[in-house]
């Protein structure tokens, strides 16, 4: 089927099969940041923005996307290389293959929550898995961003 | 020094975290032929008839192959060095399937839809046999797991005996533990059990192949054993080493899930058959039921010790399931009991026993820890038991028994401690979570008990005499280096640590330290980052290359400047000579060697230990339990570690975060659990639960560091211990606020519930 929708402000038209899921149709076109860590919506690794909110691409059918806006983590360059600097800092990307579904996911929390509590962050992020970390790091990375943000 | 012990960001961070296309899936070719594998749906089976003419004629689909078409050759998957200890039991496909997963069939094609439906059109016809699904029962049992003749262990020391469903057997000796326990005043003979656990990487197996220009086969692939996949497919296909070549990406998490070849065999039969590029990416699921889980075991402890609490003697009976296939088995069992009982060196005497069991069930593998984690928490959950029989504290009973520096470990293979720093880890850990004051407990209403918990763990450092590691450095024009690994980083950091250490030996800054990753065609061997040995055996090739290189240096500074090479100096700038008053800066000389009249300046040194000094740590926890419910959460995670010298001291807190995180799971939820007919119950994150970021409470980490003479700047391991003592800690934090044992991983709210009701009664 016939389907228009933008991928970080560049408009693609596709011919596509109507179950073809949104992570795919990402990959397909080269947006490998987008990661897939389980089949069943548990993992957060292939978070993507869908009209600015965060969505799990695993779980969206690409005609979904029809008509919209999708944001992946090449998308966001400047915020992303921002947030990841205090990430590096911390050494909390270790394997990195769950970092872009994660700072897809951590920039989402930045627009829509106003000074979070840690336990805000962690309930936000909660569906975000990581296996190296032990996620301490990674809360200590968000408090620094934030913490910078407000500042600025 | 500048580098080491510096936090400094990892080289490949940026590129993470910006999502760059780094890994297997991102760079495969887009032609690849995408390769699945039919499954068996019986934990035992023999295939009596397979049909593959209608699946074949699906368009698009390239080949599909059966047992009948593979090389009859048996080999391991386990990523260990040759001869490996882990029996060669397995063909690529087999007509005899032993567990449910097994592969029947491999399916290649152009695209996801016309291999799956390929793979529903696959007729076959199973003779259904008995299986052994409780390990158990395994030994000795008459339903025999691999009964074919050409079944092969290769290392004599395993005790190996296929007809006993027996991977391997064996004992050690130190002392009379009999005549000992029967002078105790104590003794605690009790029996724990710990669970299959998948490493769950989040970065599920994954490797493509391809034949290159001149007709090798080449492997691109998820692995932390890039050597040790090159000769395991080489024995798989029945290919000269020579036609193998295998390339390491980044890679999304290994944990030792990694150390065993896992998917590389189905795409790379695919290429050699078709010629064509192939790929393989293993479902979440696939990754769940047919990859290469901690090994389930069971221990017997028997513990004696004086009326005042002192350990005179330890024995331990391990009972480990393997499962289908040997992989690791015969090596990850001995860890159970000869890296816990060291850490109570006092005592007159050990003994310790195993059995590795093959059963109907997943072959298991390497796992962060590798039998160690198990053991600790049977020993460690058996010093809190004796502590709570004698009315002493937990952390006073170790305080009393507890290896110190210097001494000689009978159960660690009669090595030194020649860096521990164990007491001071107990003494801080205890500090920062108030011990006195919080131990046992507190009532803090509504129904909800807050108590503390210690385990104390060790680790090795390598494999000592087996493990072996060359780097090699170039000097290049304008002055930097090239460092050649062919130690896996697998997130982990060891091209950044390793580069820290060279720039510190070469006297300049890391980012004149350029690291490639593992090409076995271009990297220097080396056996594999597993078994904690990067930081320690790989590390200890890179000072030995570096001096290496600086003496090339000084020895053809000397010639250039014509200045005799003893009066010669270089100091990481320039080398120069004070008596005659000369110096050519390091980025000239490294330009002169790009011409003639000069040479090209490099080293490579090789690296192994003889002995594996062990790492020690001490996790303390506090939880919050709810006595209605069972309900357990961690409020406090408090870790102190002797991994010696601290190379990123970044890096070396989040192993330790992770690894607790990690550890947590295993303790509280994790648990690889099959119906009757030896199907996984749990094979998604819907069903296998990791903790997630609400679930791991506050981790805090210090470090107290020895110095460990035979380690790269008094470095020790670091990967792997960390995951030993949330298992017994967090049974301790249980035990003293419900007084209740759990002896069976994991430790469920129903548990704890069931135990305070029959405590009751």
């Amino acid at each position: 089927m016939q389907i228009k929708l933008w991928i970080n402000n560049k408009v693609f038209e596709d011919d596509i099969q109507s179950d073809i899921l949104l992570i795919d149709y990402l990959r397909s076109k080269g947006f490998y940041s987008v990661k897939r860590g389980c089949e069943t919506a548990n993992c957060g690794l292939c978070t993507v923005h869908l009209e600015g909110k965060p969505v799990l691409s695993c779980s969206t059918l690409t005609v979904k996307a029809n008509g919209l806006h999708v944001t992946t983590l090449e998308g966001m360059k400047e915020e992303v290389e921002e947030f990841g600097g205090f990430m590096a800092d911390q050494g909390a990307e270790q394997c990195g293959f769950c970092s872009p579904g994660f700072i897809m996911n951590v920039l989402a929390m930045k627009k829509e929550l106003v000074n979070p509590t840690e336990l805000e962050i962690k309930q936000y992020l909660s569906g975000n898995l990581c296996r190296c970390t032990g996620y301490m790091s990674q809360l200590r990375a968000i408090k620094k961003y934030l913490e910078l943000k407000k500042e600025d | 020094m500048k580098s080491v012990s510096q936090g400094i960001r990892k080289k490949d961070a940026m590129a993470l975290v910006t999502g760059k296309p780094v890994y297997t899936d991102d760079i495969a070719p887009s032609n690849c032929l995408i390769v699945k594998v039919l499954r068996s749906p019986h934990a035992h089976a023999l295939i009596e008839e397979i049909n593959t003419t209608v699946a074949s004629k699906v368009p698009g689909i390239e080949c599909i192959l059966t047992y009948e078409d593979v090389p009859k050759s048996r080999f391991t998957m386990a990523g260990q060095s040759y001869p490996e200890p882990s029996p060669y039991d397995r063909l690529i496909l087999d007509k005899r399937l032993r567990c449910v997963g097994d592969p029947v069939a491999i399916v290649a094609g152009i695209d996801d839809r016309c291999v799956d439906k390929a793979l529903k059109l696959i007729k076959v016809k199973y003779e259904v046999l008995e299986a052994v699904l409780d390990f158990r029962e395994a030994k000795d049992n008459k339903i025999i797991v691999h009964p074919e003749e050409d079944f092969k262990a290769l290392c004599d020391f395993t005790g190996t005996d296929a007809k006993r469903n027996l991977c391997s057997t064996g004992n050690f000796t130190f002392g009379d533990v009999e005549e000992e326990l029967s002078k105790c005043a104590h003794v605690i003979e009790q029996t724990y059990h710990t669970k299959a656990n998948s490493q769950a990487m989040m970065e599920t197996f994954r490797t493509f192949t391809e034949l290159d220009i001149y007709g090798r086969l080449n492997i691109t692939s998820s692995t932390q054993v890039p050597f040790h996949v090159r000769r395991i497919l080489a024995n798989a296909l029945e290919i000269p080493k020579s036609k193998v070549r295998v390339i390491k990406p980044r890679i999304g998490g290994g944990f030792g899930a990694k150390q065993s070849v896992v998917s590389e065999v189905f795409p790379a039969i695919v290429t050699m058959k078709t010629g064509k590029p192939a790929k393989m990416v293993y479902t979440r699921k696939e990754s769940m039921t047919s990859g290469s889980p901690r090994h389930e075991m069971e221990i017997k402890v028997r513990l004696g010790a004086d009326e005042k609490g002192i350990i005179k003697a330890i024995y331990m009976y391990t009972l480990s399931n393997d499962g289908a296939y040997g992989e690791h088995g015969p090596t990850t069992v001995g860890l159970s009991g000869h890296k816990s009982m060291p850490l109570y060196n006092g005592a007159n005497a050990y003994k310790f026993e195993y059995d590795v069991v093959y059963s109907n069930t997943m072959g298991s593998g390497a796992y962060r820890g590798y039998g160690a984690t198990q053991g600790l928490f049977a020993l460690e959950s058996a010093v809190n038991e004796l502590a709570a029989k004698i009315n002493i504290d937990p952390v006073k009973i170790r305080e009393l028994n507890m290896v110190s520096q210097g001494e000689v470990m009978p159960a660690y293979y009669n090595e030194t401690a020649n860096s521990c720093t164990l007491d001071k880890c107990l003494a801080k850990a205890k500090e920062m979570i108030d011990w006195d004051n919080k131990y046992p407990c507190r009532d803090i209403g509504d129904g909800k008990v807050r108590s503390v918990g210690v385990s104390m763990a060790m680790q090795g450092s390598g494999i000592s005499n087996v493990d072996t590691a060359a780097v090699e450095i170039k000097l290049n024009d304008d002055g930097f280096y090239t460092l050649m690994i062919g130690a896996s980083d697998m997130g982990t950091g060891c091209d950044t640590i390793l580069a820290q250490m060279a720039a510190d030996c070469l006297d300049c800054d890391v980012d004149n330290i350029v690291v490639h990753g593992v090409d076995t065609d271009q990297s220097p061997y080396d056996t594999g980052s597993y078994a904690s040995s990067t930081t320690y055996i790989t590390g200890g090739a890179v000072v030995k290359t570096c001096a290496t290189l600086r003496n090339k240096i000084v020895e053809e500074g000397a010639k250039l400047l014509d200045c005799k090479v003893e009066n010669v100096e270089f100091d990481g700038q320039k080398v120069f000579s004070l008596k005659d008053n000369k110096e050519m800066s390091l980025r000239d000389l490294g330009n002169a060697t790009f011409v003639g009249g000069s040479k090209l300046l490099s080293a490579s040194e090789s690296h192994y230990s003889k002995v594996s000094p062990p790492p020690f740590m001490v996790g303390l926890v506090e939880t919050e339990i709810d006595k209605l419910t069972g309900k357990v959460d961690i409020i406090d995670y408090v870790a102190v570690v002797d991994c010696g010298t601290v190379i990123n001291p970044n890096l070396s807190r989040i192993q330790v975060e992770g690894g607790i995180g990690q550890g947590i799971g295993m303790a509280l939820y994790e648990d690889i659990s099959y119906d009757k007919n030896g199907r996984m119950r749990n094979d998604s994150f819907l069903q296998y639960k990791i903790p997630t970021r609400l679930d791991v409470g506050n981790i805090r980490v210090e470090f107290e560091s020895s110095f460990e003479p035979t380690g790269p700047f008094g470095a020790k391991s670091i990967g792997e211990i960390v995951i030993n003592t949330p298992a017994p800690a967090l049974a301790n934090a249980v035990y003293n606020g419900t007084k209740v044992n759990i002896r069976t991983l994991p430790i469920t709210a129903e548990k704890i519930v069931m135990g305070m009701i029959k405590n009751e009664k």
